[in-house]
């Protein structure tokens, strides 16, 4: 729940990192963690087991800047990817204002991905929550490894696109990361599709962190106006 | 009709923060703890009243909302709804949470100045007024939201920069 705070001038929202174990959730933040000035955050806390794998979460406060005298402040979230934390993870999602699904390239991890995306769904439903409208994002990490699966395949995998059935909303939005793509659109048999932006990373050296922090940033302060 | 989203927003006011600062330093003076804080269950600070926290607040707040969460949890699996109230003991320092209105999280953070006993006493009988502050204010925020559109309204070219 986003909370605009009017006494100490701050809006501070909720962004959550999920997706499948071992798929570089907790790196994203670590490298947030590492290139933003130390006065715009605040610390990484991680619940992790001895293995460093997260246990409960990571948490790392960053501030943005300011609108209209109101400092942004975003709290970011990763949750543990593996299958059986399913009671943690679904605590992290509570209030959450903006979702970035980090999936792991690997074509061997493609089934692991699948399985997240699906309990990321369920999760949000269990809460009252609609993920196709609110701000989501995807990330599909790893993209220097050798196995990674062509960027098609894990599109039409993870992030295929919903039905817009809202009249209004029927219209072509074009991707304004992707030259030439559209977030919504019109398929030849006449229906009007939606997908979650996307962005290709390597969280390990930091390319595409930024770029997908700042849309889903964008896209909750968006949701708030 | 738009279907539900995602959480809601509360925008606190003000008039909030003073209503529930007075409730605050009211209980501190009576139960003689060092602090109170107020933490909305989502893991952000609402407010808080007394000694000036010297630890990191957003930390804290954010581990004592999975602290009562991962409790819940722990409370349905023996049979219970919930633990409304949690209890901390350190050597020196410790802490006493409460649930308000299953929104907020009351902590309280105490030395040997005082005992458990006062400070429970003293917190519950400003729960329920808490609760019904925190119920307002959420309800006010969600139905009229009056000062949100002039903040939030028509700040794209804002949002933008941010990110340049």
């Amino acid at each position: 729940m986003s909370m605009i705070n009017y006494a100490s001038r701050e809006i501070n929202c909720k962004i959550v990192y999920y997706g499948p174990g071992l798929g570089g959730k907790t790196t994203n933040l670590e490298h947030v963690y590492k290139k933003v000035a130390p006065s715009t955050r605040g610390k990484l806390i991680s619940l992790a087991t001895e293995s460093e794998r997260t246990l409960f979460f990571d948490f790392l406060p960053v501030d943005l800047g300011t609108i209209r005298g109101f400092k942004t402040r975003f709290h970011l979230y990763t949750v543990p990817g593996q299958v059986y934390y399913n009671a943690s993870r679904k605590l992290i999602l509570k209030g959450v204002d903006g979702i970035v699904f980090v999936a792991d390239s690997q074509v061997d991890r493609m089934e692991a991905n699948q399985e997240s995306m699906q309990n990321l769904y369920d999760n949000m439903v269990e809460y009252g929550y609609d993920l196709t409208r609110m701000p989501f994002v995807v990330q599909y990490n790893k993209r220097d490894l050798p196995n990674a699966a062509p960027l098609a395949e894990l599109q039409s995998a993870l992030n295929p696109g919903w039905e817009v059935t809202e009249p209004t909303r029927q219209r072509l939005t074009p991707d304004t990361w992707h030259a030439g793509e559209n977030l919504i659109e019109q398929l030849p048999t006449g229906e009007w599709v939606e997908r979650a932006p996307y962005f290709e990373a390597v969280a390990v050296t930091g390319d595409g962190v930024f770029d997908t922090l700042k849309a889903v940033s964008k896209l909750v302060l968006k949701s708030l106006s | 009709m738009r279907m539900p989203i995602g959480a809601s927003s509360w925008s606190f006011t003000e008039e909030d923060y003073s209503a529930l600062t007075q409730v605050l330093q009211r209980f501190l003076f009576d139960s003689n703890a060092r602090c109170a804080l107020l933490v909305d269950r989502s893991g952000q600070l609402v407010t808080f009243a007394g000694d000036r926290p010297t630890f990191d607040v957003t930390a804290f707040a954010t581990l004592t909302a999975a602290d009562f969460s991962a409790n819940d949890q722990l409370a349905r699996l023996i049979g219970e709804s919930d633990f409304n109230t949690l209890f901390h003991q350190g050597e020196k320092e410790s802490m006493l949470l409460a649930d308000v209105a299953r929104r907020v999280i009351l902590v309280a953070l105490f030395d040997n100045r005082t005992t458990l006993g006062l400070v429970r006493l003293k917190m519950r009988a400003i729960v329920d007024e808490l609760g019904r502050l925190i119920e307002r204010s959420l309800q006010r925020s969600q139905l009229s939201n009056p000062q949100r559109q002039p903040l939030l309204g028509d700040v794209d070219d804002e949002i933008d920069r941010l990110f340049q």
